[in-house]
């Protein structure tokens, strides 16, 4: 009998200590974009060393569309808070979340990323275009005026200027928003100067091998080029740069990404960085609203700080005015 | 007559002797096949081993700054440390401490630092040179100095030796991890820092020396060099508790009941063929079921060891179940019969005289199933334990990464050329973990061992 009671009382002091902990989540929790994960980190951490009354927020990954997913299932301590995205929210995620109750999905936008071709340095140098891309990329491609599977195995078939090497294009696979832009800002253009191809064709990759389709984050890309030594891999700036002794990196129609080419929107292969924060939870979660402004305070996503040291393109004056009003007034996204 | 069976006996000698070569021929290549294989799999493992500690030892010693820091009262602009006075509530003191401690994390803690170093370079850093000194010491250690000062106050207006981490990238460029004649443009470190690093090395203002920031401090995104796996030993061993507190219980009655107790039936044939099928499941589908139970279902929070531990506890059990059974069946059963015979009652021949000469068994099974769960990695990825956390879990429902998530999460850092060695020193650790578990369960076994 008394261990029958002892047994009801471990249960329920168990079952007390759960439902204590599930009701009074203090840290924020973060997940999403790989390509936000190293920024998001280190504001995490800044935040929490600076802030003695927050605890330092937990960041997890599994790419911008995964971290969505999790954002919109539902509202409570037992959902993360903010969801790290390289590209902006989409409809039909707006939905999925209304669906479970988040209706205020409030967009923060905190600086750029460039994407990047490079290849290992002990490899030809790459001079690239839009439509070298496509054309080393696209399933088909018309020849003697009718569509083809994709005839080029090397990259000097498609313009003298490019190097004799095989062509091996690594990729991000598309649970990364990395991908959407890939498509958006270098396939779509490139396969506009071939009138043949259909425009909702446009998004079809060969499938014999020559494109590689990374799910992982970049260190695996990474180890792809150094068993595939002729491929040509895709990068976030921020990743090429820490590892400017292994790797080189391709011009995009003549121009090198940098900090500055990229800022200036010369380098045609960027995009803007998101992070969306769950209105819902403002209130509940102790840190979320000082988290963001922290995160938008020019000491912590300006030009000198951190996040640029780590590769982040910062915005400028103007558009962090405009951020931070957006988060302060609480307008909720809206699909483009 | 006679010749014949002479004849006969010979021609049946060198039949013999004939097969009896063949044989032997036979033998010495089994033999020869089976010392292939053993070598083989030495010799792999060997590689493993060898480059896995060519790889991490180094990194167990870093690049260390040994430089005396003036706590400058200029820079220090603080009020002192406040006591709690008589009759203060305690709620009105922590208010008090903790404006206090805001206060003193927004000194400029980083100028102490700068003055240091231009201290040891002994010459005049301009200020558009300040980003190339401040790439030397890791961006961390802003904070253990102002951690350091709240500890202790009056260090206020002294000079003391302190030890700082240099930063990663420093690290690197001292240890040779990059190489050194690689142009500016490829380079991590400018040119000035890189010369100001050797000029300190040369003077013994930097060494190698052991650190033990891997061990003591959490991970880090923004001060790599001090990343360490303070936060994920606490994360698994709080998986590791709750995987022994119910797995062990769980599973080796279980397989007491079903090995003494339970009937033959087709009812328990159908429970052992499922748990032997339980034992073979891979773990990813365990976490995929953890995912959906206790996190969409039971709403226990994400990345909390509690959850890890369930999972693991769901993957650990079969394999504990089956070791137990399998100890349980290997005692003979004239033990059980001398034991009915003279009297005894089932439960006390189980409990009395089976279970104690089977306990080398089932504690070298759950040892071997624990040190299993301490290895696994995938399905706690599905449960939100790859985050990124910065603070040692206090209890095991507060987020937390654990030790093979921290070296998969490392084995992912964009900076290669200093995680490539952090990562092994991590897998180091780990199977230094494993080892001694692996051998704790040898030294039971051997405790407990009884031959009849």
């Amino acid at each position: 009998m008394k261990k029958h009671t002892l047994s009801v009382a471990v249960v329920a002091g168990l079952a007390a200590c759960v439902s204590t902990a599930a009701m009074a989540r203090d840290t924020i929790q973060i997940a999403g974009s790989s390509t936000v994960l190293p920024f998001a980190s280190i504001v995490a951490e800044e935040f929490g060393n600076t802030y003695a009354e927050f605890n330092t927020p937990v960041v997890g990954s599994g790419g911008s569309s995964g971290g969505l997913r999790q954002f919109c299932q539902g509202v409570g301590e037992n959902t993360i808070d903010i969801a790290n995205a390289s590209r902006s929210i989409r409809s039909g995620e707006i939905e999925s979340c209304a669906e479970n109750g988040v209706n205020e999905i409030l967009e923060v936008k905190f600086g750029y990323d460039g994407i990047v071709f490079a290849s290992r340095l002990d490899r030809a140098e790459f001079a690239l275009t839009p439509e070298h891309v496509f054309k080393a990329a696209a399933a088909q491609l018309p020849q003697d005026g009718e569509l083809v599977d994709n005839p080029y195995t090397r990259w000097s078939e498609i313009d003298s200027s490019l190097p004799d090497q095989e062509i091996v294009l690594v990729i991000p696979a598309s649970n990364h928003g990395t991908r959407e832009v890939f498509e958006e800002k270098v396939i779509h253009p490139g396969c506009d100067t071939v009138a043949e191809v259909e425009d909702d064709a446009c998004n079809n990759l060969r499938g014999d091998g020559r494109i590689v389709e990374i799910a992982g984050d970049y260190t695996e890309t990474l180890a792809r080029l150094d068993a595939q030594e002729d491929a040509v891999g895709v990068f976030g700036l921020s990743f090429y740069d820490q590892n400017r002794d292994r790797l080189q990196v391709a011009t995009v129609d003549g121009v090198t990404p940098s900090l500055e080419t990229i800022g200036s929107g010369e380098y045609p292969v960027s995009r803007p960085l998101f992070f969306y924060v769950k209105g819902e939870h403002l209130d509940v979660i102790p840190g979320l609203a000082e988290y963001t402004e922290f995160f938008l305070n020019e000491m912590t996503s300006g030009y000198g700080s951190p996040l640029e040291d780590a590769g982040l393109i910062p915005m400028d004056e103007e558009e962090r005015a405009e951020a931070l009003e957006q988060f302060e007034s609480r307008t909720v996204a809206t699909a483009e | 007559m006679s010749i014949s069976i002479e004849q006969r006996r010979q021609h049946r000698l060198m039949t013999i002797e004939k097969s009896l070569a063949k044989r032997h021929r036979k033998e010495n290549a089994f033999r020869r096949m089976g010392l292939m294989a053993v070598i083989t799999g030495m010799t792999l493992v060997a590689i493993l081993f060898v480059s896995i500690l060519m790889r991490g030892v180094p990194a167990f010693w870093q690049a260390t700054f040994y430089t005396d820091v003036y706590f400058d009262p200029d820079i220090i602009q603080l009020e002192p440390k406040p006591e709690r006075e008589s009759g203060e509530s305690q709620f009105a003191f922590d208010e008090r401490y903790s404006q206090w401690l805001t206060r003193a994390g927004l000194v400029n803690w980083q100028t102490l630092i700068d003055n240091a170093l231009e201290e040891a370079l002994g010459e005049e850093v301009e200020p558009r040179q300040l980003r190339d000194l401040r790439a030397l010491v890791t961006s961390g250690e802003r904070y253990a100095l102002r951690d350091r000062f709240v500890e202790d106050p009056s260090l206020l207006g002294q000079t003391i030796e302190l030890k700082m981490l240099a930063s990663a990238n420093v690290d690197v460029w001292i240890k040779g991890n990059i190489d050194r004649d690689l142009p500016d443009a490829r380079q991590q470190l400018s040119a000035q820092t890189r010369e100001w690093a050797d000029r300190l090395e040369e003077q013994g203002v930097i060494r190698n020396a052991f650190s033990t920031s891997l061990f003591l401090n959490t991970d880090s995104r923004s001060s790599l060099a001090s990343a360490g796996l303070a936060g994920a030993f606490m994360g698994s061993l709080f998986m590791m508790v709750v995987v022994i507190a119910l797995s062990v219980p769980l599973g080796v009655s279980s397989a007491i009941y079903l090995e003494e107790f339970a009937p033959k039936n087709r009812l328990t044939d159908l429970i052992e063929i499922n748990i032997n099928n339980l034992a073979a499941v891979p773990s990813i589908v365990f976490g995929l079921l953890g995912a959906s139970i206790f996190i969409g279902y039971l709403r226990l929070p994400l990345s909390a060891p509690l959850v890890g531990g369930l999972v693991l506890t769901l993957m650990t059990l079969p394999t504990i179940i089956i070791a137990t059974r399998a100890s349980l069946r290997s005692i003979p059963p004239s033990i059980r019969q001398a034991a009915l015979g003279i009297g005894a009652s089932r439960v006390q021949t189980v409990f009395h005289h089976v279970l104690p000469l089977a306990l080398p068994g089932i504690l070298t099974g759950s040892i071997l199933g624990v040190a299993q769960a301490l290895g696994e990695t995938a399905p706690l990825l599905l449960i939100g334990m790859n985050a990124f956390v910065a603070n040692v879990p206090g209890t095991p429902l507060e987020q937390s990464t654990a030790l093979p998530v921290q070296i998969y999460l490392w084995q992912g850092n964009e900076l290669r050329n200093f995680f490539e060695a952090r990562t092994s020193a991590a897998i180091i650790v780990l199977l230094g973990l494993m080892l001694s578990l692996n051998a704790l369960a040898i030294w039971l076994r051997k405790k407990f061992e009884t031959r009849w």
